[in-house]
């Protein structure tokens, strides 16, 4: 019978609770981070301040999804950094692109 | 997790530079899905920085959050721009449906990330349970999108007073409700520019990325992948998905926070 075929040959290994504990624990990280900024934007003044403290939580929460959703970290290391290296020309073009939308502010305002 | 590997045995005595050895330790397609996750990270880097430099090119609002109009002449406080929920009409209840939005992807995140660790194990039936709630939370966040675009275009009760130019090539003072890509009552003809931009081509990929995890949980059902002796399909349709979530997370701080 074409269902009886599909029955599964692989052994299916027992729940690694110490995993799916790891996954819950870093999905509860993330939901207080998104929290956390949800009072801040309405707590705190509009500023650099705010706004670094955003980015940085922002970045802490995609470190978070590539490490441990991703398992970034578990891949070769050749394959981590050919990952990871060449966003750091992403880093120089958000540098770049916010120093001239500022010029362009003071030329035209 | 070590699918089938495909490469060949290295002997000693070819050696690192004699072939066949897997220097990145991944399949083919894992490898081609890492890569391919790349490219897309610069092409909405490209998009999100763009926002930013447009974003600082203008004056922020700096009056008071009561008196807030909408004006071409300033960037728009995004938490007075994103404040209504569905069935609530005229209630203010800034961030609140996005932050719904959130929660609703991180979540479905978690259950792709439970689906991967059940394809380890070859889990079948915990597979097909979790790629289940993964799809409903793809469907659930695009219907929240579909409703956020919806009013984003229809606009206010109210609307805003804008003088700008038309698509005639006259200036006119109107009133303006809502948004589309020439006009809009929030802010510069950017700011809705680029909102349907980089939220349509985030919600283009939420909407292939439901179209996989389907196919990926019809297959795990009827045991396609028991067959064929593993579940990696799982695992690169569940990268693709984090991505998906990663994009979010940045668009919801540079849209929405800041």
């Amino acid at each position: 019978m074409e269902i009886q075929e599909n029955k599964s040959t692989l052994q299916v290994a027992p729940r690694n609770e110490e995993k799916i504990k790891k996954i819950w624990k870093t999905a509860a990280i993330m939901l207080l981070i998104t929290v956390a900024e949800f009072i801040m934007a309405f707590t705190m003044d509009r500023g650099i301040l705010l706004y670094s403290l955003f980015i940085i939580l922002t970045i802490w929460k995609a470190k978070y999804i590539m490490m441990e959703f991703m398992h970034l970290g578990e891949e070769a290391k050749p394959l981590f950094y050919s990952i990871i290296v060449p966003l750091i020309f992403l880093v120089w073009l958000v540098i770049a692109l916010i120093k001239e939308g500022s010029d362009i502010f003071l030329m035209r305002w | 997790m070590s699918a089938h590997s495909t490469a060949i045995e290295v002997s000693s005595k070819r050696g690192v530079w004699g072939g066949g050895n897997e220097p990145l330790k991944a399949s083919y397609g894992k490898l081609m899905m890492w890569f391919f996750l790349l490219s897309d990270i610069f092409t909405f880097g490209a998009f999100l920085i763009t926002y930013l430099a447009i974003r600082v090119s203008y004056p922020a609002y700096a009056g008071a959050a009561e008196t807030f109009t909408g004006s071409n002449e300033y960037w728009p406080v995004p938490e007075l721009v994103f404040e209504a929920l569905p069935f609530l009409h005229g209630v203010h209840a800034p961030l609140i449906f996005v932050g719904i939005m959130t929660f609703i992807l991180i979540a479905s995140s978690v259950t792709m990330v439970l689906a991967v660790e059940a394809g380890h194990r070859n889990d079948r039936s915990e597979v097909v349970k979790w790629m289940l709630w993964t799809l409903l939370g793809g469907i659930t966040f695009l219907s929240c999108q579909a409703w956020e675009w919806s009013h984003f275009i229809h606009g206010t009760d109210a609307g805003s007073v804008l003088t700008y130019v038309n698509g005639l090539g006259q200036t006119v003072t109107e009133t303006v409700f809502g948004a589309n890509l020439m006009v809009n009552e929030y802010g510069p003809g950017s700011f809705a520019q680029l909102f349907f931009f980089i939220t349509g081509f985030h919600g283009f990929h939420v909407t292939i990325g439901v179209f996989l995890l389907f196919l990926c949980f019809y297959q795990a059902a009827v045991g396609v992948y028991d067959k064929r002796g593993h579940y990696e399909m799982v695992e690169k349709i569940g990268l693709y998905w984090h991505f998906v979530d990663l994009v979010w997370v940045f668009v919801f701080t540079l849209f929405y926070l800041i």
